[in-house]
């Protein structure tokens, strides 16, 4: 019903190229989030769909139309900006039922004095004025009503924006960022509510941030941006699990993704000192870069105690504790590995598991660790994946 | 210890009138000193030829109300203000829309429309009046090339009021158009892409839906200072119409300036400056308690 397609859509600012040769291809009903950095096209792109811009070459169709030259009101599009665009002079009520106002009565009905003589006024204005009431229903702001913005926290100015996108009947729903202007406990409760809004709604969401756990935890898809190119578009899951690239990896993952630098070995990847049994299919020849999640190095003991529980069956190495920041349940460590100590390394480990105390990981200047070596990912030297041939695992079926 | 804190604390007190002194002697003697004095004088019947006065009480005031002359100089007031006030304001109005949206010879023209203001309206009311002449005037041998006039601006008693408004209006637009242009540069402009999500892409939508309600507390500004302006008009009727013809150009300043300093009746002229003053003050009330409270962001 209603699908949002772009195809090859460019644009420059002067002599800048914001968005280069742009394809997207939105389900109907799906939740797609923009991600990237600030200045990578992700709000440009936004805003060529509600056309507050046009794109220098490319089409934009919704529902299958081509809508590149309706202007925005015939779009259908409901945008909810970063901050919120409220019209300070109006109350709450007015302020949501301005979409309606423009589409249903005609100018001589919405002209200041005047409109008081149009019947269309009288007709339509109960209406919209009951519509805009059970859209503030629904969102649990019909207290607000009477107010204006000013007089509204941060969330309520969401809610309203929200309400005031919602009024129209949107077919596609844009969300510049509109998380960016709350504390971060209230980011946590809008976001559900975002969710929940649009799973009641069945509509089509594109979100912009530049938050990744906002990206990972409310769309369907999420495509990652980045100096005007789309680098992924996947699920959430798979952006993290299967990154296309090496800038996908370094992108999705708090805290970020370790690489480390590889070249082929006759007995798989030499990665500083060691030589790691395993390969890159494909991959013939020319450094590699291989990446480790710090949640795919684990923690199996501390040196000269005899090692509490099953060995990890992986990897093993020595990592060299520099800095250890305590998350609570867990512990970021910052260090460096004994076979490759010219690369700073981060691993993410859970608390009071079989390595000891707290205080025995606190003091400890060394921590023998296991690396899962089918979480590694490898790419190539320009950054691209490559998928991974496991030495290790075909060994032992055949012993097998 | 103590003793020298306490010091310290009562010497401080003292540096902080010792700072305000200049200041408030200042304003006591330009403008409270003044005003008082004009108050007293306005119940005497001090004139500036004889040298003994005696007080009257409310004898000026219940003159002035009784004054043809006062009544006729407040109604030419009033026609010079309908006409000066809204075309000022709506000029300005829209030359200040029209450039915030140019992108090429902003600056050049926002200089250009704010020239009248730099220059001394005195120097320039003889170039109006010069302009203007009826004979040898180039306005009216512009007029007269396409058809129309001759127009004696200034010595017709139907067009002096108009000529005076213009002169002004010509004086004034500049300065109320770099107001504007500032209350229109802190419009967001996020506010016109929601306006325009929402539908209102009319020009005229976008003005009354976004722009004028921003510009309310601008707009509120401009309309109060101009009014102020608008009864402070002295200059261009004492250089170039002295009240004439006929009185028609008799303004409410211009009549307390002619009893003060041509009959001398300072007593009498005393008075009409004070009611100048109230209705200033009027109007810088209007100004500090609705303007300011309207500001509803």
């Amino acid at each position: 019903m209603a699908r949002l397609t772009l195809k090859n859509v460019e644009k420059s600012f002067g002599s800048t190229h914001v968005l280069r040769d742009v394809s997207l291809d939105v389900e109907d009903g799906e939740f797609v989030s923009l991600v990237g950095h600030s200045g990578c096209g992700k709000s440009t792109l936004l805003r060529i769909i509600a056309r507050l811009e046009t794109p220098d070459a490319g089409d934009i169709l919704i529902g299958g139309r081509a809508v590149n030259a309706l202007a925005p009101k015939h779009r259908n599009i409901a945008m909810v900006f970063q901050d919120y665009a409220l019209y300070p002079h109006m109350t709450v009520a007015e302020n949501m039922s301005m979409p309606l106002v423009m589409a249903r009565l005609p100018m001589r009905a919405r002209l200041p004095l005047i409109r008081f003589l149009a019947p269309a006024h009288h007709k339509r204005m109960p209406e919209i004025k009951a519509h805009v009431r059970r859209v503030a229903a629904q969102l649990q702001i019909e207290h607000l009503l009477d107010r204006r913005p000013a007089q509204l926290s941060g969330g309520q100015r969401q809610r309203v924006a929200l309400g005031r996108a919602l009024v129209r009947d949107p077919q596609v729903f844009l969300m510049d960022e509109p998380l960016s202007n709350l504390d971060a406990k209230l980011r946590v409760q809008v976001r559900k509510e975002i969710s929940e809004l649009h799973a009641s709604s069945g509509l089509t969401f594109v979100y912009v941030t530049h938050d990744q756990v906002e990206a990972m935890t409310m769309s369907d898809r999420v495509a990652l941006m980045r100096n005007g190119r789309i680098l992924q578009f996947a699920p959430p899951n798979r952006l993290y699990a299967d990154p296309d690239s090496i800038d996908v990896a370094q992108f999705i993952g708090s805290p970020e993704i370790n690489t480390l630098r590889g070249l082929p070995h006759a007995d798989g990847i030499a990665v500083g000192e060691a030589v790691w049994p395993i390969r890159a299919a494909g991959h013939k020849s020319g450094a590699l870069r291989v990446g480790i999640r710090p949640e795919a190095i684990s923690v199996s003991g501390v040196p000269g105690l005899s090692s509490i529980g099953e060995k990890a069956n992986g990897l093993q190495a020595r990592l060299e504790v520099r800095l250890i920041e305590d998350l609570g349940p867990e512990v970021l460590l910052h260090g460096r590995l004994d076979f490759c100590p010219e690369e700073d390394v981060r691993v993410r480990a859970q608390k009071g598991s079989a390595y000891g105390h707290d205080d025995t990981l606190r003091t400890a200047a060394w921590l023998e660790v296991s690396i899962d070596p089918e979480r590694l990912l490898l790419f190539d030297e320009q950054g691209r994946r490559l998928a991974m041939a496991g030495v290790v695992r075909q060994r032992v079926k055949e012993e097998a | 210890m103590d003793r020298t804190h306490a010091g310290f604390h009562h010497v401080q007190a003292w540096m902080g009138y010792f700072f305000v002194a200049p200041a408030t002697f200042l304003i006591l003697v330009i403008y409270a000193v003044p005003i008082v004095l004009v108050l007293l004088v306005s119940f005497t019947d001090y004139t500036l030829v004889s040298d003994y006065f005696e007080f009257v009480g409310l004898e000026n005031y219940a003159r002035m109300f009784s004054d043809a002359q006062f009544a006729r100089a407040l109604v030419n007031t009033l026609i010079y203000a309908a006409i000066f006030l809204p075309a000022s304001f709506c000029l300005s109005l829209v030359i200040a829309i029209a450039l915030q949206e140019r992108k090429q010879f902003k600056s050049i023209l926002e200089v250009l429309y704010f020239l009248p203001v730099t220059s001394t309206l005195t120097a320039m009311a003889l170039v109006w009046s010069a302009m203007m002449d009826s004979r040898q005037g180039i306005i009216n041998n512009l007029l007269q090339s396409i058809g129309a006039g001759p127009f004696n601006f200034l010595g017709s008693e139907q067009l002096v009021l108009v000529s005076l408004a213009i002169i002004s209006i010509w004086s004034i637009v500049g300065f109320n158009m770099v107001l504007f242009l500032a209350g229109l540069s802190a419009i967001p402009k996020g506010l016109y892409e929601a306006a325009t999500m929402d539908g209102a892409d009319h020009p005229l939508d976008r003005f009354l839906k976004v722009t004028w309600p921003m510009l309310g507390p601008t707009a509120m500004f401009v309309a109060v200072t101009s009014s102020i302006t608008a009864f402070k008009l002295f200059d261009p009727v004492a250089l170039l119409t002295r009240g004439g013809p006929n009185g028609a150009s008799e303004v409410f300043l211009y009549l307390a300036f002619l009893e003060g300093f041509e009959y001398f009746n300072l007593g009498y002229s005393a008075a009409l400056s004070l009611f100048f003053l109230i209705v200033i003050f009027i109007f810088a009330l209007f100004q500090a308690f609705f303007v300011e409270r309207k500001v509803h962001y």
